[in-house]
């Protein structure tokens, strides 16, 4: 099965990349070769079988509805290349 | 064609914020309000490396609305991710469910015109709320507040079932009403807790296919809805009649203009790309757990109005109206273990209550006296203390001001003149000031006799007993 | 003998004795960093000062007499993707250049309460995805025993520091064989612990259901020790598991009389080479000598770990790397009019071609009309791996393996070939996807001088056995007296 170079763009698209005309090229070949490789998963007889979900077999792991407040806000707001007043500050949101 | 011939089809997505005390995934407060990002950590502001933890008060919320609204409860259920890039969602990825919602097959009941109606639910998921964008009116820009994020919500998920919008109005009320009795979501719309995205289509009556829909989304009053569904359906109608195609697409609709807008194209197809959530474990719910729940369920709203039709020999229509908002029927039985008179007390609630909040444009829940006060007041007028007049007079003041009733007339000086006497002098200065409402009445005009207790009624600021003027008008007049 | 030249158990008795400070140690590693990493390339920071400073508290503190904890004052050095409060976390990506990490990962806070010394944060392929430390958005790290080959990755930095002594021991994680595949190619031991016994909160996520932190030590007794502190029930981690806590060092037992080894026979085949090949054949041999048994045996489904793994830890990461968008933290591109721009040109700009290439095909396999094919036959495919080594280890205690299928290679050999740099992994990977625990442990040169490493496999929270197993032969073998040569350096 072949991989087009539209269906990158799309994936691109999706994954909120941009991608050079070279890129696009090298991740087309490259995926074509890694999906070649990936495709042997379908020698496997799997019928019957559940997926692994997690790597461990458990369930039920709650947390108590009890508040902990954190502390430290600036220290939440520090890293943010752009901020006002406390928000995270982007360009206008047109709906 | 007409609009006659045609039907609406209406399904609805409802997304109700649950009431716990913490965020879905972290210790979080949930408390609406607060400086924007202060109810915030590292899990619900997506830092590099934090991690989901589910609050268990989430899944037993769930349940227990799964459990009101005669859903099916998944046994093994579990978290999926779905993937989108947008402000109000920091990790990119919102923690949902995908293929094993926690409650499926459910139905309320609704009252129609034509007799109750079954809505079905095909499912109730958990997850998690979004952020908020604000916006500011200098063209600035945008800004994210991360305190909703991870706030948590149900989804409830009707199918196509509603026919007008009055049905999707009644239905959304009734989740309500059922979500306010089982204590799982304050339903505050207007604080937005309660919302819901609404499917219209329509077709030709007697035609089974589904028509083309659109969605409204986050629609946050029921008189929105009620507009939005009537609009949106007259414009498919008319689209149709010439000849055109309903695009299935999402619509915002603008309560100013009343109409329907499409929203922006978005710019890629929606592919969430939902996947088993591999920070999280697997839900599995044993039948103890769900019995258990089941076990400890308040009392839901149809038990209630049964009692109320049996026990209390209320009418179906105030029994109906009473156990509408768990609000109303609450306050009906604390009133009526004090004055027990179910009767007046439903018929006050029916009336008056509901004229004055209407009135006030506020929700029962937004009503601050309790079963104390109004169960003084209906005590007060089985006593003659006060005339119904007068009793409509307080509970306005009630909606003012909580007091005892006995306290407000007294202050404002309404008790009723019951004392034969003080209205005998009354009645008497009345018939002197009026010699030909005398002759009228001995003409036969019975009318006349109306117009004396006006009068009396004028004299005392309406204080005077009724019966009392009547029965020593008739006494005087037939000397 | 120096300082640095000591493994942490004996550096930990020269403090109790009062033989030794903490700032004498301290010291010691930070010289042989100046003198070292300048070639090495290790360390993306060195917390000079902040390491000075608690090692002077824990040694006022022991001067005091107030009581300590057993590794107090230790040096420690932290592959940087673990996020520590108020130090610059990178995960070695422009992405994260100047991203200070608002809260302690919880092995840091483990570490916090021991008052233990961080050296500092140590260089790693970007985003942990790599097997040469190579895709480092920063610089590339060189092998201590040749300068001009890669140290494996993607905890490269993390092994070559513990190599070079430029650290005593070092934290690393491991997705598809990242703590153990560099140990190997650097001549150290670098344990992957079964998935859930270490928490992974704080931990930068690449591949949530495969990452687990682990240790890489000059031994197998500084390992166990350094386990003792990591592992443990974490209540912020959802997968990790709570179970009774062990001592490790409680396993250093030098004695495999009766144990069961499994020696399954694809691991030797086709692909791997000769000399790695010889010296896991004579490890076979020894542990024999010692009174194991070995047997050969098959571990058929395993040539498909590696396809299950890269569908099933891309499609993970290319939705764990959805929060790099150049909203809340991290880089902002500078070329935007909308949201779009920040989203598009934030993330093309910041991520490097790997893990662009990653997102991709994670992106792929979920995307509609590829999910069931690729993500969900995989996680078949996994659980059926998953009862395979439930079946190899009802026969066997232990199973043998090489670590990686070569020693250390050039730099620039695979960098430009993604599949063959895929293939690195194949030893190690399978046991991630089992979640199972997994050490390297180095046992001998090849004839360039380049270490070889052999890999036990356990049974699911069964360290103990591995650590039995891994102490007895480095007890009668003599690696350690190896040194890396830091040769090849003049290109």
């Amino acid at each position: 099965m072949a991989i087009s170079k539209e269906e990158i763009i799309h994936i691109a698209k999706l994954a909120c990349l941009n991608l050079s005309e070279e890129e696009i090229e090298q991740y087309t070949k490259d995926m074509q070769e890694i999906l070649e490789f990936a495709n042997r998963i379908n020698q496997v007889n799997t019928e019957g079988m559940d997926e692994t979900i997690g790597a461990n077999r458990k369930d039920n792991v709650f947390r108590k509805d009890e508040v902990i407040p954190f502390a430290n806000r600036e220290i939440l707001l520090q890293n943010a290349p752009s901020q006002d007043e406390g928000m995270f500050s982007i360009p206008k949101v047109i709906h | 064609m007409a609009k006659e011939d045609y039907e609406i089809v209406i399904g609805l997505e409802v997304h109700c914020e649950l009431s716990t005390k913490t965020k879905i995934f972290c210790s979080c407060p949930t408390d609406f309000g607060g400086e924007p990002n202060t109810h915030c950590c590292p899990v619900c502001m997506a830092m590099p490396g934090a991690l989901p933890v589910l609050n268990e008060k989430v899944v037993e919320y769930a349940v227990k609305a799964g459990l009101a609204t005669n859903c099916n409860i998944e046994k093994n259920s579990k978290n999926d991710r779905k993937n989108y890039f947008y402000p109000d969602n920091p990790k990119s990825y919102q923690i949902s469910q995908f293929d094993k919602p926690l409650c499926y097959d459910g139905f309320v009941t609704i009252e129609t015109d034509k007799g109750e109606k079954q809505i079905r639910i095909e499912r109730i998921h958990i997850e998690e709320d979004a952020g908020k964008l604000n916006h500011d009116d200098y063209g600035r820009g945008s800004f994210v507040d991360l305190n909703r994020a991870g706030v948590p919500l149900i989804e409830v998920v009707s199918k196509p079932d509603m026919r007008s919008a009055i049905e999707a109005e009644s239905y959304m009320r009734k989740l309500k009403s059922i979500f306010e009795y089982i204590g799982i979501s304050d339903c505050k719309m207007q604080e937005g807790s309660l919302r819901a995205d609404v499917n219209v289509s329509v077709r030709k009556k007697g035609t089974e296919q589904l028509g083309t829909r659109t969605e409204m989304k986050n629609m946050n009053s029921f008189r929105s809805i009620v507009r939005a569904i009537n609009y949106e359906a007259e414009r498919q109608i008319e689209i149709i009649e010439n000849g055109g195609d309903i695009t299935q697409e999402t619509l915002r609709w603008d309560d100013i203009s009343g109409k329907t807008f499409s929203m922006r194209d978005k710019e890629d197809a929606e592919d969430y790309r939902y996947f088993p959530e591999p920070d999280l474990v697997s839900i599995k719910l044993s039948d103890t757990y769900i019995e258990n729940i089941k076990g400890n369920l308040p009392e839901l709203p149809e038990s209630r109005k049964k009692r109320y039709l049996e026990e209390f020999g209320l009418t179906e229509k105030a029994a109906n109206f009473v156990t509408s908002s768990k609000y109303y029927s609450n306050l009906f039985e604390e009133a009526i273990e004090i004055c027990h008179n179910p009767k007046t007390v439903g018929n006050l609630l029916m009336s008056d209550i509901a004229r004055i909040l209407n009135e006030r444009e506020e929700e029962p829940e937004d009503l601050k006296f309790t079963g104390k006060e109004l169960g003084e007041l209906v005590i007060l007028i089985d006593q003659g203390t006060i005339s119904s007049a007068i009793a409509k007079k307080v509970l306005e003041e009630l909606f003012n001001e909580v007091k005892m009733p006995s306290d407000i007339i007294q202050e404002k000086g309404w008790i009723q003149i019951s004392d034969e006497g003080a209205i005998k002098e009354i009645v008497v200065k009345i018939l002197e000031a009026n010699p030909q409402s005398i002759i009228d009445f001995k003409a036969g005009k019975s009318k006349a006799l109306g117009f004396l207790v006006g009068q009396a009624m004028k004299e005392t600021k309406g204080k005077a007993n009724p019966q009392m003027l009547n029965k020593l008008f008739l006494e005087e007049l037939k000397k | 003998m120096e300082l640095y030249e000591y493994t942490v158990h004996e550096l930990v008795k020269k403090l109790e004795n009062g033989e030794v400070t903490s700032t004498d140690i301290t010291k010691s590693y930070l010289d042989r960093i100046k003198e070292k990493d300048p070639q090495v390339k290790a360390y993306v920071s060195v917390l000079e000062e902040k390491a000075l400073a608690k090692a002077k508290q824990v040694d006022d503190n022991r001067k005091a007499g107030t009581p300590v904890s057993q590794f107090a004052g230790i040096p420690i050095g932290i592959k940087d993707n673990m996020c520590m409060t108020g130090i610059r976390t990178t995960c070695s990506s422009k992405m994260l250049e100047n991203f200070i990490a608002p809260y302690d990962a919880t092995v840091i806070e483990k570490f916090n309460k021991e008052d233990m010394v961080y050296l500092g944060k140590l260089n790693m392929d970007e985003f942990a995805m790599g097997s040469s430390t190579e895709y480092s958005a920063f610089f590339k790290t060189a092998n201590p025993w040749d300068l001009s080959r890669v140290p494996g990755g993607s905890s490269g930095g993390s092994a070559a520091a513990v190599a070079a002594e430029m650290a005593p021991w070092a934290l690393g994680s491991d997705t598809g064989g990242s703590i153990r595949q560099p140990a190997s190619l650097c001549g150290v031991v670098g344990l992957k612990p079964t998935y859930g016994l270490v928490s992974r909160y704080g931990l930068v996520a690449f591949a949530s259901s495969l990452d687990q932190i682990g240790p890489i030590t000059k031994d197998v007794t500084d390992a166990a020790m350094l386990l003792n502190l990591i592992a443990g029930h974490d209540n912020k981690d959802a997968t990790s598991i709570n179970i009774e806590k062990k001592d490790y060092t409680q396993s250093l037992i030098n004695n495999v009389k009766g144990m069961k080894i499994g020696l399954p026979k694809e691991y030797l085949g086709e692909g791997i080479n000769e000399e790695v090949k010889q010296a896991i054949l004579d490890v076979a041999k020894k542990y024999e000598e010692l009174g194991a048994t070995v047997e050969e045996c098959s571990l058929d489904v395993g040539k498909y770990a590696t396809a299950v793994y890269y569908i099933i830890a891309c499609a993970e990461a290319s939705s764990n790397l959805g929060r790099f968008d150049g909203i809340r933290y991290g880089y902002r591109t500078e070329k935007f009019n909308d949201l779009r721009d920040i989203y598009k040109n934030s993330r093309s700009e910041g991520f490097g071609p790997e893990v662009k290439r990653r997102i991709i095909l994670g992106t792929y396999v979920l995307s509609s009309g590829y999910y069931d094919a690729y993500y969900k036959k995989a996680q078949k495919v996994r659980t059926v791996i998953k009862n395979a080594y439930d079946t190899l280890f009802e026969k066997y205690d232990i199973l043998l393996t090489p670590t990686s299928p070569t020693t250390a290679f050039k730099m620039g050999e695979k960098s430009n070939n993604p599949l063959e740099m895929y293939l690195a992994d194949i030893y190690t990977v399978p046991v991630n996807i089992g979640g199972l625990p997994g050490m390297s442990i180095p046992c001998a040169l090849d004839s360039k001088g380049m270490p070889i490493g052999f890999q036990l496999i356990g049974k699911a929270f069964d360290e103990t056995t591995i650590f039995k197993a891994a102490y007895t032969y480095e007890q009668n073998t003599n690696f350690r007296e190896n040194k890396p040569t830091f040769k090849g350096g003049e290109k």
